[in-house]
């Protein structure tokens, strides 16, 4: 390794050659403010346009500021990161920035949880001058059904393209316009409905500011929870329970399962039950499936298509639908845990406790911003009744449950209701990547070979890295998988799989990188990776301490096939459960006039 | 050339053309075909001479009579009168602004006594659509001795020794460039022509492309053999049509002569060239942005390192230079590199190629030797002020430079004396004021360019140049303090000292630069609430000098707003409060009635 010496603020360091300023300041404590810049280190995902240049240094004989977070260090350079000019410069720019800024702090959904807003209090701004006449640079405001955007708070960071088009490959925001008009944006003015937008919602985990932000459902709940004529069931995902304590102080990673049940049954919801149930359910029918479509393939079936590819994740829906069209027959036809929730609450479970699907609310916790899309999807409702009501995202819920004056850290633990709620280990993994391949080879193997398995801890398949292979022995079957988190990822072994390449039985994809705990809905990362591996380390925390951790033993899933669905991938449980994909490519059209 | 006895050159260059040189030229051809002269005459369709100002430009060689101002219907004369006759036509001959003499030969005009045409050598001597005279002229023999009798490094060396430094504004030695891209190793390297000429009434690279294409496809497979390329791309703004269409033109004859293509003269150097449009944006001059709009992406800079030569289009080493570097690489490889370097100053070496425009008596482009004075440049060439109005300021490098003063009129031109003035070379723009001009207008004027051309990339620059253009309409407003001078300096301290590229670095120049030089002017619209030039609509107010006034009711009829009062014969007066300050009151008069104080 060759390192290189430099000075900075009068200290010594030594640097990987390559090394830039700004992480050489902080291997040294030195913390330069940064605004545009985010690296997600374990995700390995970075960005630095060097637009903002909040970052700026003064590195000697350079005629003009250096911004830290892009410049790579030099041997014998000499950084200054604190002089007069610096100061001066840091503090002008970010005037011009908060200059074109609208003022609405103490009503913003950002308002205490905005880097913006953070800076120019760490930067010590107490007036921006010549405001009274200095116009606001705006653009049309768009809300689709999971993602709002109100671009007049956009400072132009592109982390959120960076997000979309490298990182998700998905290619909806781009910069459009220029100068003072510039905004990240839609192609063609369109909005965001009307674009490749899959709703991953990765745009509004990294956005700074107030400018992108998740469709806020809390009204609709809290509405239906006044109605007595109404019965509100809520389902939570694996990963919420991994994340939420964060926005009530906690440290990241610690588990707040049973006081998430309690505030939840404080606000009023009538059942409170776990969509783990459902990824259990998911993993009996696509499991199923997998085995059906593997031993077809096996006997020479050509119509039985593998790689099998999982489908429990809406934006990964919604970019297949988008970009694979062609491979529509390719993935499970499962529903998603949260829909399959839906359709056996708004069925089985109506019917047992007498409430017409009407009455019957049914409300998802969501660590994900594409699942609010999902719900609204036409083939998931029945009569214009939709399966699953409303999703809430993780931020949402926080925000509810504060509304509602309940302190989390304070509450009892609670007990998710019987009999939705009754979940294995096997689903609780469902939250992280690699986790439902995981949970799906747990089942598949005892059903395949027939035989107990004793390791349980699939660690081969665990991970943050972007594409991972792993080479599972099934009694002599040598069962290929592939995980892929990031839509880029995913775009990788899609096409593969077009080409005829992939060698893969099986592939699991999540579109958010690190899978549903690094989800859109979640509390906000502000770019540290470390939290994002800490509600991993949560989830399989969770996973080890349940009694039962392979989905078919879960005895509520083996009562409702015995009581409802007959056996799985039966017609009930494909009427029920299984759902169909479209051609969803945009065709652009551009208007002649 | 040498069965005709004359020749008759038509400039076919942009505003030549749209003065109807065509016809001209057509017409000429008749009159010759009717005349039985066709094959003693040749009529040629040339690029641009520069005297813009005063054209469609026909010259009678070799006795170099210089007509102006030709009109189609002229041709008639300047067959039967000079070529028939051997009578010069007086009355289309160029008329010393002074003396008001006649002068028939260009060479002896004050615009092209003090030049020296190196880029320019073939514009307005060729028929740029003929690869044969560019041959004539000795056109692609520097390539053809490069290729075969030059190793790569003997080429760069005489580069490199030359002291040519790069034409597009930074002023980096072109060598050195070519050396660092022959140095990075690849399978495939570009070479690549910037000729998105973006700066506001610049057309040096328009002309060099309309009247010489030949010189820059020759001087880019130079490049392409001495750095390692095989590929060329020039980058060039749609709205050049005639310079596309002539480069098309002549990659063509260039193609079919074998001197681009495969295996060029048989040396087994394999060059070509393709072309790249641009839509305009002033942001793609910079060669990061100008990649990225070569490759699809939005034309936005990003920051260097790395730099082109390291990796530019598609990842691989790449040199752009600008139109009028490589124009003069031919006539460097083979007049040799001492040649060059004995022309121009210390630092800066050779001729430099600049559009002179505004208030100046002769409009056009100019080819002069570095360390020419401004002096020179603006009096002697430029022939003076117009309207023998006083000299005020001029403004170099494009939007984005400097204005300089009276004071500076005797400085030698260079790249590092004009930065050191507060201005830069650019791309060699030069706009000349006179005492009619209001330089906090001039700011703003060049202000709104460069906040309408940010890519928005960077906040400095997006954010930034939209407050400096704000602020000084608040002073032009008459609302401005003391303190908004001093924001003002300080905005434009930094925003050259943070922006990313060179956009943002330089565009605060214009304000920094009247703000030095005619911090008096700044003054007089904060404090006094005044525009000393008279041209800032918000600090003026039309007034009727009681003496003067007739009442002829003439103002009074032209107002459209009915802002004038006053009966027949009797004083009129102007509402300020009405007044929309249009001046059509002030034009009409005939009395010399209103004034603006």
């Amino acid at each position: 390794m060759e390192t290189i010496k430099l000075t900075i603020d009068n200290k010594e360091v030594e640097v990987e050659k390559g090394t830039t300023i700004l992480k050489a300041s902080r291997q040294i404590g030195i913390e330069i403010p940064t605004l545009c810049y985010l690296h997600l280190e374990d995700l390995n995902i970075e960005n630095k346009p060097g637009g903002c240049r909040i970052c700026v240094v003064e590195v000697q004989g350079r005629r003009n500021l250096a911004p830290a977070c892009s410049t790579k260090c030099d041997q014998g350079m000499v950084v200054r990161t604190h002089t007069t000019r610096v100061l001066n410069a840091r503090r002008t720019v970010m005037e011009f920035i908060l200059s074109d800024h609208p003022k609405d702090c103490l009503v913003c959904s950002k308002s205490g949880n905005c880097e913006l807003q953070d800076m120019a209090h760490r930067l010590g701004i107490r007036e921006i001058p010549g405001s009274e006449y200095a116009a606001v640079s705006t653009y049309k405001p768009d809300t689709s059904p999971s993602i709002k955007r109100n671009l007049d708070k956009c400072i132009m960071c592109r982390r959120c393209e960076m997000m979309c088009n490298e990182v998700q490959t998905v290619g909806a925001l781009s910069a459009v316009n220029r100068g003072f008009m510039a905004a990240v944006a839609p192609a063609f003015e369109q909005n965001l409905e009307h674009s490749t937008c899959t709703y991953c919602g990765q745009c509004v985990a990294v956005c700074p500011t107030g400018a992108l932000t998740e469709v806020d459902n809390t009204p609709e709940v809290l509405r239906a929870l006044a109605d007595p004529t109404k019965t509100v069931v809520v389902q939570t995902a694996p990963a919420v329970r991994a994340a939420l304590g964060e926005l009530f102080g906690m440290e990241p990673g610690t588990l707040v399962t049973g006081k998430m049940v309690t505030a939840l049954r404080a606000l009023g919801f009538d059942y409170i039950f776990d969509t783990d149930f459902a990824a259990d359910l998911t993993i009996m029918e696509e499991g199923t499936e997998l085995l059906g479509r593997l031993t077809r393939h096996l006997n020479g079936d050509k119509t039985a298509r593998l790689p099998i590819l999982t489908s429990c994740c809406p934006g990964w829906v919604n970019f297949f639908e988008e970009y694979f069209p062609d491979l529509k027959d390719v993935p499970s036809t499962s529903k998603s845990p949260q829909q399959m929730f839906g359709a056996i609450a708004k069925t089985y479970f109506a019917d047992k406790i007498k409430v017409d699907r009407k009455d019957l609310v049914v409300v998802s916790i969501m660590p994900c911003l594409a699942k609010k899309y999902e719900c609204q999807r036409d083939e998931f409702s029945t009569d214009g009744n939709r399966d699953v009501d409303f999703s809430l995202s993780t931020r949402e819920l926080a925000a509810f449950i504060k509304q509602a004056n309940i302190d989390l850290n304070n509450l009892e633990e609670g007990e998710f209701d019987a009999p939705l709620g009754e979940s294995t280990g096997a689903g609780v993994i469902f939250g992280t990547t690699g986790g439902v391949i995981e949970a799906a080879c747990r089942t598949a193997y005892e059903i395949y070979t027939g035989k107990k398995l004793d390791r349980l801890d699939f660690t081969e398949l665990r991970g943050l890295e972007g594409v991972r292979a792993a080479t599972l022995d099934f009694n002599g079957l040598k069962l290929n998988i592939g995980i892929a988190h990031g839509l880029g990822n995913a775009r990788k072994l899609l096409d593969d799989v077009r080409s005829g390449k992939s060698q893969f039985h099986a592939i699991e994809v999540m579109a958010c990188p690190g899978g549903c705990i690094g989800g859109g809905g979640q509390p906000l990362h502000h770019g540290n990776s470390e939290i994002i591996k800490a509600r991993a380390a949560a989830i399989y925390n969770e996973d080890r301490k349940k009694p039962l951790r392979k989905s078919h033993e879960n005895p509520f899933i083996i009562k409702l096939y015995e009581e409802f669905l007959g056996k799985p991938n039966s017609e009930k449980a494909h009427h029920l459960l299984h759902t169909r994909y479209f051609d969803k490519k945009k065709k652009i059209i551009v208007k002649q006039n | 050339m040498s069965k005709y006895n004359m020749h008759i050159l038509v400039c076919g260059g942009t505003s030549c053309h749209s003065s109807e040189s065509d016809a001209i030229v057509c017409n000429l051809r008749d009159e010759l075909e009717a005349k039985g002269l066709t094959d003693k005459v040749q009529v040629i369709l040339t690029g641009c001479f520069g005297f813009c100002e005063k054209g469609p430009i026909v010259k009678i060689m070799p006795d170099n009579t210089y007509y102006v101002q030709v009109k189609p219907e002229d041709a008639q004369a300047i067959i039967e009168e000079h070529i028939i006759k051997g009578r010069k036509v007086t009355r289309l001959l160029f008329k010393d602004p002074e003396t008001k003499e006649p002068i028939a030969d260009s060479k002896q005009t004050g615009l092209f006594k003090k030049q020296l045409r190196i880029v320019l050598r073939n514009c307005g001597f060729i028929n740029p659509e003929n690869i044969d005279e560019y041959i004539a002229r000795d056109g692609y023999m520097a390539l053809g001795k490069a290729i075969s009798e030059m190793t790569p490094q003997d080429v760069i060396k005489i580069i490199k020794d030359s002291g040519q430094r790069g034409r597009g504004g930074a002023g980096f030695p072109t060598g050195l460039k070519w050396e660092i891209a022959s140095k990075n190793k690849s399978d495939e390297k570009y070479v690549v022509c910037n000729a998105d000429e973006g700066d506001p009434g610049a057309f040096m690279d328009r002309s060099v492309l309309e009247g010489d294409p030949h010189s820059v496809l020759e001087a880019m497979a130079i490049c392409g053999y001495s750095i390692g390329a095989s590929k060329g791309l020039i980058y060039i703004r749609a709205e050049y049509p005639l310079a596309i269409q002539r480069l098309k033109v002549a990659l063509q004859q260039a193609r079919e002569y074998g001197l681009l293509g495969n295996n060029i003269l048989g040396t087994g150097f394999s060059f070509d060239i393709s072309l790249r449009y641009g839509a305009g944006a002033f942001v793609c001059g910079e060669e990061t942005a100008l990649i990225h709009s070569m490759e699809g992406l939005r034309g936005e800079p990003t920051i260097k390192p790395p730099f082109p030569a390291e990796a530019g289009f598609r990842g691989k080493p790449t040199n752009v230079n600008n139109v009028e570097t490589f124009a003069a690489i031919p006539v460097i490889i083979l007049k040799g590199a001492e040649w060059y370097s004995s022309i121009g100053t210390a630092k800066s070496k050779g001729t430099k190629v600049f559009a002179l425009a505004g208030k100046i008596n002769n409009v056009g482009l100019i080819e002069v030797p570095m360390g020419t004075t401004l002096r020179e440049v603006i009096f002697e060439i430029g022939g003076g002020i117009r309207k023998g109005k006083k000299f005020k300021a001029v403004q170099t490098g494009g939007p984005s430079g400097g204005c300089l003063t009276e004071k500076h009129l005797d400085l030698p031109i260079d790249f590092d004396n004009l930065v050191s003035a507060g201005s830069m070379m650019g791309s060699g723009g030069m706009i000349v004021m006179d005492e009619d001009d209001c330089m906090v207008s001039v700011a703003k004027f060049y202000l709104e360019f460069t906040v309408e051309e940010s890519c928005g990339k960077c906040s400095p620059c997006r954010i930034g140049n939209k407050r400096l253009h704000e602020l000084l309409n608040h002073i032009t407003d008459g609302k401005g303090t003391m303190g908004d001078i001093d924001r003002l300096r300080n905005m434009s301290n930094v925003i050259k000292d943070t922006a990313l590229c060179g956009l943002g670095q330089t565009s605060p120049n214009p304000v920094l630069s009247t703000i030095d030089n005619f911090m008096d002017e700044y003054v007089a619209h904060v404090r006094d609430k005044k525009c000393p030039a008279g041209k800032c609509k918000n600090l003026m107010e039309y007034f009727i000098v009681a003496e003067n006034c007739v009442g002829c009711t003439a103002c009074a009829r032209v107002c459209p707003v009915n802002a004038i009062s006053g009966q027949r014969k009797e004083v009129h007066q102007i509402n300020p409060a009405v007044c929309i300050k249009c001046g059509a009151c002030m034009e009409k008069c005939k009395f010399d009635a209103i004034i603006i104080r």
